[in-house]
């Protein structure tokens, strides 16, 4: 973890609102481990007083790029950044993704631009596995040659049946689990909204699979000091906070306390 | 010439007037990789009561323009956990660790504040009474001037360590709560606590935090702060900690000259985890700008 002022070396619009910012952050971009983030402190927008958590979405030499989708006043201001200008980062934050086993066949499912915190998870893959996007339409379906330049394969459902299956991701896998799914036993990698988090990890839970899920909680400080992004997890018989920046933001699905989760 | 900052809190001795506040800095491990812990004046910790406690239920924290509303519910580990995780770490710093208590009863402030009487590396004891978004007690004592007195009076009958009682700003006259402090044997007082506040959502008709209501922080209250400080400072002769919203040397220097003889930073840390530190240096070489030898010679330099 260090605080490092990085310098925004590109911004290149994707597609349907999802940028993708380049950012010369040597420090951070060496350590960074899949699934973990950097906390953000949004130029020009002084009358907020916290930084934004975005997921590292590839790290590349002395290269963080961050995938974000213009959603809000932070993520605007994002947008507003000008080439050459200094960012003050704090990262790699939280605790990201274990690497898959090797005996295991990993699966990633990803809603949106929560396929951003998996692709260190593919690149870094002992094993070359399947990975599942869904989305709203086409417009929410980001980066797939990036996964498939790694081997992995990719399938794609959304919402509106403007690519690939129309329905939900899960039915996607549901299909893929029943028809296609080799011997080896699943091991999952999820990031995305906390729906389909809690679909996954239904799944995987009830046949005694492992689920690795990334939460996206509202966060304060990013470093486990200010207690906003806790979530209850299993603590014995009892549950107890974790603090998704800390001991997150990928969790154990068999942790989490599924039914606090709205 | 380097200016002296060495101030001395109710017999806390600083080496400069810039402590973490509380709740904003956690027990002192979370910043540690990113700020140099030594550099501080004090480490104040998030507020401990007696037994482990979950705090309140999720969404804790919300901004505002310029603040921060939070309702927190004050989850901690209570003395035993604190003492056994966090005392071991923070012993190895040489900094003065101020412990941040608070109870539901008087018996329970008691209890925590003799509880650390005997722990080695607590330099003093700052009273909570006034944490907004505790159902039972915690406030009350820190609005209610008979209260306030019986809590206070009654912690110092059971510890040695300075005793620092934390004001509530919500009160009609800060004055009487600071001499009654003064009067109950307290070394000092520090102010102020976070801003009863709230915010609501008009699409959902959802308040903003679980708790309904919270305390706002941040840039958004340091003018109420630097008056409530301001009327503390001429109330009393022991030395007053002042924080509110502070975020920058110039901020800390009009605390200092309004009569606070050291400042906390408070949510400044969460976007810059090194304010504190730059707050030390700023002050540092104003003091020099401004040929001062030391702080002291800036405290309650106020020309009203």
């Amino acid at each position: 973890m260090q605080l490092e002022q990085a310098i925004v070396i590109s911004q290149q619009p994707i597609q349907g609102g999802y940028s993708l910012l380049h950012l010369r952050s040597p420090g951070i971009a060496s350590q960074v481990r899949p699934g973990q983030f950097v906390h953000i402190k949004i130029p020009r927008l002084e009358e907020c007083v916290l930084r934004r958590p975005f997921s590292v979405f590839r790290a590349d030499g002395d290269t963080l790029t961050i995938l974000y989708k213009h959603v809000g006043r932070g993520t605007r201001g994002l947008k507003d950044t000008k080439l050459g200008e200094t960012l003050s980062l704090i990262g790699p934050l939280g605790h990201g993704f274990p690497s898959p086993q090797k005996d295991c066949f990993p699966i990633l499912v990803a809603g949106g631009y929560g396929m951003a915190a998996l692709y260190l998870v593919a690149k870094q893959s002992p094993v070359k596995g399947i990975a599942f996007f869904g989305g709203r339409s086409a417009q929410d379906i980001l980066c797939v040659p990036d996964f498939e330049a790694l081997g992995w394969t990719v399938r794609v459902a959304t919402e509106d049946g403007s690519l690939g299956q129309q329905g939900l991701v899960t039915a996607l896998l549901d299909d893929w689990l029943e028809r296609e799914r080799t011997n080896e036993t699943p091991e999952f990698f999820v990031c995305g909204p906390s729906g389909m988090l809690k679909a996954v990890a239904s799944r995987a839970i009830a046949r005694a699979w492992t689920a690795w899920t990334s939460v996206d909680n509202n966060m304060g400080c990013g470093v486990g000091a200010c207690l906003t992004c806790v979530l209850k997890v299993k603590s014995g018989e009892d549950w107890t906070w974790a603090r998704a920046c800390k001991e997150g933001p990928v969790f154990n699905a068999a942790d989490i306390l599924w039914e606090e989760i709205e | 010439m380097t200016p002296n900052l060495s101030t001395n809190i109710g017999g806390i001795q600083m080496k400069n007037p810039v402590m973490t506040a509380s709740g904003t800095f956690g027990y002192g491990p979370e910043y540690a990789e990113l700020v140099d812990l030594n550099q501080l004046g004090a480490i104040v910790v998030k507020g401990i009561c007696l037994n482990e406690t979950k705090g309140n239920q999720t969404p804790r924290t919300a901004e505002a323009a310029s603040g921060l509303l939070n309702a927190i519910g004050l989850p901690g580990p209570g003395v035993a956990g604190f003492v056994r995780e966090y005392m071991p770490f923070l012993r190895q710093y040489d900094v003065p660790v101020i412990v941040n208590i608070w109870g539901k009863t008087i018996e329970e402030y008691v209890e925590v504040a003799a509880r650390f009487d005997s722990i080695p590396g607590v330099a003093g004891l700052e009273v909570n009474v006034s944490c907004p978004n505790i159902k039972e007690g915690s406030a009350l004592f820190g609005t209610d001037l008979k209260m306030f007195e019986r809590v206070v009076k009654a912690i110092r009958n059971a510890t040695r360590l300075p005793l620092m009682p934390k004001l509530a700003p919500n009160v009609a006259d800060i004055a009487e709560y600071a001499r009654c402090a003064e009067a109950c044997g307290a070394d000092a007082i520090s102010l102020i606590n976070s801003f009863p506040a709230m915010s609501v959502n008009i699409e959902t008709r959802r308040p903003m935090l679980a708790n309904k209501t919270g305390g706002l922080s941040g840039p958004a209250i340091k003018p109420i702060a630097l008056r409530l400080v301001w009327l503390a400072a001429q109330a009393v002769k022991i030395p007053v900690v002042g924080m509110g919203g502070i975020a920058s040397a110039e901020d800390a220097l009009e605390f200092l000259m309004v009569g606070a003889r050291a400042v906390a930073v408070g949510t400044a840390s969460f976007i810059h985890p090194d304010t504190a530190l730059k707050v030390v240096r700023g002050i540092e070489q104003f003091l020099a700008e401004k040929n001062l030898a030391t702080v002291a010679d800036w405290v309650g330099a106020f020309d009203p």
